[in-house]
C-alpha cells in the first residue's frame, strides 16, 4: 500500500505524543538562549574579544536579560503599516520554525526502552515536510516586510523573495541525492540506511551544497541579505519591536537548530556513534552542536554577499552542481 | 633641471583575475578557507581585552595625567611659592593662583610667599604640561591618573588640598622600556 501524504510510519499513543512534543518544545526553548549566548561568546573569541560576561557567572544570565528587555518594550506600529499582518508575520515565522522541529530525529525507536522513538513524528514524506514549512516561513519575512509600510522593510522582503528562489531549488536537489541513495524520504529510514557509511562520504558534494544553501535558508551571514543591518537597517524586521522582533529572532535560532538537525540526520548518520543505542541523542546533539559552531564561525568570517552575487551564485554555481550531483547519483544507484 | 617625465612615477596597478569561470569558484573556495583560518587564529591567540574597571591599562612614566602638587619630604613644607608662572604659561588659562605672605607663625611654603588659593579647572585643562615646565621649584608635575570623570563641573575644579593629596587609587605604571 502506498503511504498517504499525512500518514506516519509508526503510530504512538496520544499521551506519548503529547509528552514528546512538550519535551521537545521545552528542550528547544531552553537551548535557544544557550545558543544565543554561545554565539555571542564565540563571536567574541573570533574577534579577540571576551564576549558578554557581566550578567551572572560567565554571562549566563545575558539571554535572560535580553529577553526581559524585549518583553518590556512597546510593539510600535507605523501609520503606514497593516497592523494585523504585522501581528501575523512573527507568528508564521515561529510556527514554521517549531513545526519543523518535530521531524528531527534524536534517537531510534526504542533507544531508551519502551515503544517510542526519540523524535516528534516520523512522517514518510520527511524531508518534503521540512521543505514545505521552510518555504512557508518565507511568507513571514515577506508579509512582515511588506506590511510594515516602510521602504527598508520592503527592500528586505523583496530580497528575501529573491533569495528564496535562487537557493531553494539547490537545497532540494542537494538532499535528493541522499534520498535516492537511501530509497526513502523518512529521516529515520535515512539514518537507518547510514548504519555502515555516513552519507557525507558518498554525497560530499551534496553536503557542501546543502551547507551553503542552509546558510541561506536560515538567513544568516553571509546570506543575511533580508536583514542587512548595515544597508537596509534590519530589513524586514526594521519596524518590529518588543517580542515581535524577539519572535523573529528566536525563529532564526530555531531554524539554525533545525538545519543542524537535518544535516546531522541526512549526512552525519544521526544517532549513530560509538556506545549503546541509548547514547543516540547525545551523539545527535553533539553533531548538531558541531554545525552550530560552524554557523557561528562562518558568521564571524565572511562578509555579506551582494544581492546580484547571491543570485548568480545560486543559479550559475549551486544549481548546476546540485543537478549534476543528483544525475550522477541517480545513474550510479540505478546501474 | 631634468625635464618633466610623466611616466617616471607611474605605478603599475596589478589587479586580480576577472571573476567568473571554474577558476573563480576555486579561488573563492580557497579564500573562504583562508578567512576561516584567520578567524580561528584569533580564537587560538585568545582575547586581548582589558576588562577596564577591574584591570587598568598601565601608563608610561611620562604620561601626562592629573597634576600633583609636591611638598618637601623632610620639612613637609609646600614647594609652591605662589609665583603664578604656571598660570601665566597655561594656554587654556585653567590655573588660578592667589599668593599670600608667609609669617613665622604660619609657615606654609619654603619661600617668602605661598599659594593661598591654587585651583586647576580640569574641564579646561588640555594636559599640555607647560605648567610643569614653567615651575621654577618643581612644585607642580603631571601625575599618572586619567580617571577624571565626575558628576558636576564644579567638582572638576581641583583645589590645592586635592592636588597635594595622593590619588585614592594608584594608576598602574609601565616599567621603563616596556
Amino acid at each position: 500500500m502506498t503511504p498517504l501524504l499525512a500518514d506516519v510510519n509508526y503510530v504512538e499513543g496520544t499521551l506519548v505524543m503529547i509528552a514528546k512534543s512538550l519535551i521537545i518544545f521545552l528542550f528547544v526553548l531552553q537551548v535557544v538562549p544557550l545558543i544565543l549566548l554561545l554565539e555571542r561568546k564565540l563571536l567574541g573569541r573570533f574577534q579577540s574579544r571576551i564576549g558578554p560576561n557581566r550578567v551572572g557567572p560567565y554571562g549566563l544570565m545575558q539571554p535572560l536579560a535580553d529577553v526581559l528587555k524585549l518583553l518590556s518594550k512597546e510593539n510600535s506600529v507605523p501609520n503606514t503599516a497593516v497592523p494585523w499582518m504585522m501581528a501575523l508575520a512573527p507568528v508564521i515565522s515561529i510556527f514554521c520554525a517549531v513545526v519543523t522541529l518535530a521531524i528531527i530525529p534524536f534517537g531510534d525507536n526504542g533507544a531508551w526502552g519502551g515503544n517510542f522513538g526519540l523524535y516528534g513524528i516520523d512522517v514518510p514524506i520527511g524531508i518534503l515536510f521540512y521543505f514545505a514549512f521552510g518555504a512557508l516561513a518565507f511568507y513571514a519575512l515577506m508579509l512582515g516586510g511588506w506590511a510594515s509600510g516602510s521602504k527598508y522593510s520592503f527592500l528586505g522582503a523583496m530580497r528575501s523573495a529573491a533569495q528564496l528562489i535562487s537557493y531553494e531549488i539547490a537545497l532540494g536537489l542537494s538532499l535528493l541525492g541522499v534520498v535516492i541513495q537511501a530509497q526513502s524520504m523518512s529521516l529515520t529510514e535515512i539514518i537507518h540506511a547510514q548504519h555502515n557509511l555516513w552519507y557525507i562520504v558518498p554525497q560530499f558534494i551534496g553536503f557542501c551544497i546543502f551547507l551553503v544553501a542552509g546558510f541561506a535558508e536560515t538567513n544568516r551571514p553571509p546570506f543575511d541579505l533580508a536583514e542587512g543591518d548595515s544597508e537596509i537597517v534590519g530589513g524586514f524586521n526594521t519596524e518590529f519591536g518588543g517580542m515581535r522582533f524577539g519572535s523573529f529572532f528566536m525563529a532564526e535560532y530555531i531554524n539554525m537548530i533545525v538545519i543542524a538537525g537535518i544535516a546531522t540526520a541526512m549526512f552525519l548518520g544521526g544517532w549513530h556513534g560509538p556506545g549503546p543505542a541509548a547514547l543516540g541523542p547525545l551523539w545527535t546533539i553533539l553533531k548538531m552542536l558541531l554545525f552550530i559552531v560552524l554557523f557561528i564561525w562562518v558568521r564571524a568570517t565572511l562578509p555579506r554577499l551582494r544581492y546580484d552575487q547571491l543570485m548568480s551564485f545560486g543559479w550559475k554555481v549551486l544549481l548546476p552542481l546540485a543537478t549534476l550531483n543528483v544525475l550522477v547519483t541517480a545513474i550510479l544507484v540505478a546501474t | 633641471m631634468t625635464p618633466y617625465d610623466p611616466t617616471a612615477d607611474v605605478i603599475e596597478v596589478r589587479r586580480g583575475p576577472n571573476p567568473g569561470g571554474p577558476a573563480s569558484i576555486y579561488r573563492v573556495f580557497g579564500e573562504t578557507l583562508r578567512g576561516l583560518k584567520t578567524t580561528l587564529g584569533r580564537v587560538v591567540e585568545g582575547p586581548v581585552t582589558m576588562e577596564y574597571p577591574e584591570q587598568k591599562t598601565p601608563v608610561y612614566p611620562r604620561f601626562r595625567g592629573r597634576h600633583k602638587l609636591h611638598r618637601f619630604e623632610d620639612s613637609g613644607l609646600e614647594k609652591c611659592v605662589g609665583c603664578s608662572l604656571c598660570a601665566a604659561a597655561c594656554p587654556a588659562e585653567c590655573i588660578r593662583v592667589v599668593a599670600a605672605e608667609n609669617t613665622p607663625e604660619h609657615q606654609v611654603s619654603a619661600g617668602e610667599r605661598y599659594a593661598a588659593v591654587y585651583e586647576i579647572n580640569m574641564t579646561r585643562c588640555i594636559f599640555c604640561g607647560y605648567c610643569e615646565v614653567a615651575c621654577p621649584f618643581d612644585a607642580i608635575t603631571m601625575g599618572n591618573d586619567y580617571e577624571l570623570a565626575d558628576y558636576t563641573r564644579s567638582d572638576l575644579v581641583f583645589t590645592k588640598e586635592m592636588l597635594l593629596a595622593d590619588p585614592i587609587e594608584k594608576t598602574p605604571l609601565r616599567r621603563e622600556g616596556e
